[in-house]
């Protein structure tokens, strides 16, 4: 317990300075692979020299230079294994000028992660490895991956962005829209996953992962600086992250079953995340009045859960208000899972039999909440056994212990004349 | 420079049209891709570029025993083999893909991009 304010400041330091040593690292050597081994290498030393000689003033400034030493070490011990090459190996000074530095490290770090050549489990995992600092093993936990497995992925990912030659900068401005948009999905996985977390064997809601989630996005969009450097929509995904985070506590029922938005208490929400969310969204909304660029599928989102969450009741709901939001969202977004969402909100504002109309014409098979939407809508109708046919697909869908537990409680609700359901 | 291996594949047996549905698509395709090649000249990438005769006309040949083995047909039984290929020059892996899309386009195919190793990537496997 002696050790706790020094374990602290260990933990706070590791937040805050992890991907501004490993970026910076990577700038001076131009090796992932070297900076993530050097920055482990001295938050390690750190715990040892803090606990005896206390925290230094400038602990980021100590760690860069602790590691920067350990990565010259590093590279002097591999140049020294092969003597042949020792010249060409040692052209790292101890303590060269460093380039001048233009905008921040971290965004190139983001980026470089990001990168689309690189497959999406790759982007999350790098991200979480070299952004956030996530452990390999907490990682691979997250995923329910072996722990031997997610390591592979994330060697192999720096091996191909050293062989492949992805370069480590912030992409020129004719890219940045689609590149950008691939780190925003990046991080919008990383929430989901946190969210709605999948596998019988872990827990529903994954906090651990929808703060980390929160806390890149929140640092993609200090160093982006928007509007300058963006659309808007890093705002609108930190808006809509803080307003689905803000209805956690009320997600899940004493007994671990999801509780739908309509069915939440929406006294345990978290003000002020909502308030932090509506914030967020307004500012967008009075960029975009003053002839700012048109929101994306983000600020979009975020704008339909600001108007979820000002309703104190959920029959206080602007439904037509959410139904006016998913008619631009499917022009930016034409996707199936979209309009699905659409027709919920059609069924508010024009009645089940419409939306079920909607639902019916999507193929999404395999989609677990395209059942459980049916399902809903087929009860609504009085439509009992379709109902229920419905929510059996829907439960044998469904990855989430949570809703699991949800769908499987409202398929017992149903009014049975074959006697009582199973589950 | 780094240096990639940009490549096409195509159907193993080819139609009359080579890969394209009929002559006139064909003639404009091979215009586009000598339209692109020609820009690649000009900016500074082009290293090689050539398309191949079909897959069926390849032989493989093993030399490693007393006497050489030749096997009629490529090494890989596939459906789809490799068409033709570019050998460019670029900076990094961003400039190389967005000069794949244009390839693509032009010769109306998936291009696969692939870095040739460096001396100091062949230094590494050296050193491992």
């Amino acid at each position: 317990m002696t050790h706790q304010p020094v374990e602290d400041a260990i933990a706070r330091t590791h937040r805050a300075e992890w991907a501004r040593v490993v970026a910076a690292l990577t700038r001076r050597f131009g090796s992932l692979d070297v900076a993530e081994e050097a920055a482990a290498e001295a938050f390690a030393t750190a715990v040892e020299r803090w606990r005896r000689d206390g925290v230094p003033a400038n602990p980021g400034g100590w760690l860069t230079t602790t590691a920067t030493r350990k990565a010259i070490d590093r590279l002097r011990r591999e140049a020294r294994r092969d003597h042949k090459h020792q010249e060409a190996r040692l052209v790292f000074d101890d303590d060269p000028p460093d380039p001048p530095v233009v905008g921040d490290d971290r965004l190139r770090l983001v980026f470089t992660c990001c990168h689309p050549a690189l497959s999406p489990e790759a982007r999350i995992a790098l991200t979480l490895r070299m952004v956030g600092g996530l452990t390999v093993p907490e990682i691979a936990r997250a995923f329910l991956v072996g722990e031997a497995a997610m390591s592979r992925r994330i060697t192999r990912a720096k091996a191909k962005i050293a062989a492949a030659h992805i370069p480590y900068r912030v992409p020129v401005a004719a890219d940045l829209p689609v590149r950008l948009d691939s780190v925003l999905t990046v991080l919008y996985l990383i929430f989901n996953e946190g969210y709605l977390a999948t596998g019988a064997g872990t827990d529903p809601v994954r906090a651990d992962l929808t703060a980390e989630a929160i806390r890149l996005t929140r640092l993609v969009r200090e160093v982006l600086t928007e509007p300058a450097g963006g659309n808007g929509e890093v705002t609108g995904l930190l808006a809509l992250m803080l307003l689905i985070e803000a209805r956690r506590p009320a997600r899940l029922s004493a007994t671990g079953e999801l509780v739908t938005l309509g069915e939440q208490d929406r006294g345990a929400w978290d003000d002020a995340l909502i308030a932090e969310g509506h914030r967020l969204v307004r500012e967008r909304l009075a960029a975009v009045a003053a002839g700012g660029p048109a929101p994306g599928r983000f600020q979009l989102l975020a704008a339909i859960n600001a108007v979820h969450t000002a309703a104190g009741d959920a029959r206080d709901t602007d439904w037509s208000q959410v139904l006016a939001l998913y008619d631009r969202l499917v022009h930016v977004d034409p996707s199936p899972v979209v309009a699905l969402n659409r027709a919920v909100a059609v069924a508010e504002v024009d009645g089940p039999e419409v939306a079920l109309a909607l639902v019916d014409r999507l193929t999404l098979e395999d989609y677990h909440a395209f059942h459980a939407t049916r399902a809903e809508l087929l009860r609504r109708l009085g439509r009992g056994e379709e109902a229920r046919r419905a929510y059996d697909r829907a439960i044998d869908l469904a990855g989430n212990t949570a809703e699991t537990a949800h769908l499987v409680r409202r398929r017992g609700q149903l009014a049975s004349p074959g006697g009582p359901v199973g589950g | 420079m780094p240096k990639y291996l940009l490549s096409v594949f195509g159907p193993a047996e080819r139609q009359e049209f080579g890969d394209y549905p009929d002559k006139e698509s064909m003639l404009q395709a091979f215009a586009d891709t000598g339209a692109f090649n020609d820009k690649l000249v000009a900016e500074g990438y082009f290293v090689f570029a050539d398309g191949l005769e079909p897959a069926t006309t390849a032989t493989v040949v093993d030399g490693q025993g007393d006497q050489p083995v030749f096997t009629d047909g490529p090494y890989l039984e596939s459906k789809e083999h490799l068409g033709g290929f570019w050998v460019i020059e670029a900076p990094d892996l961003d400039v190389a893909l967005r000069l794949a899309a244009d390839g693509s386009k032009a010769c109306r195919g998936k291009v696969e991009v692939r870095p040739f190793q460096t001396e100091e990537s062949f230094r590494s496997v050296l050193e491992s």
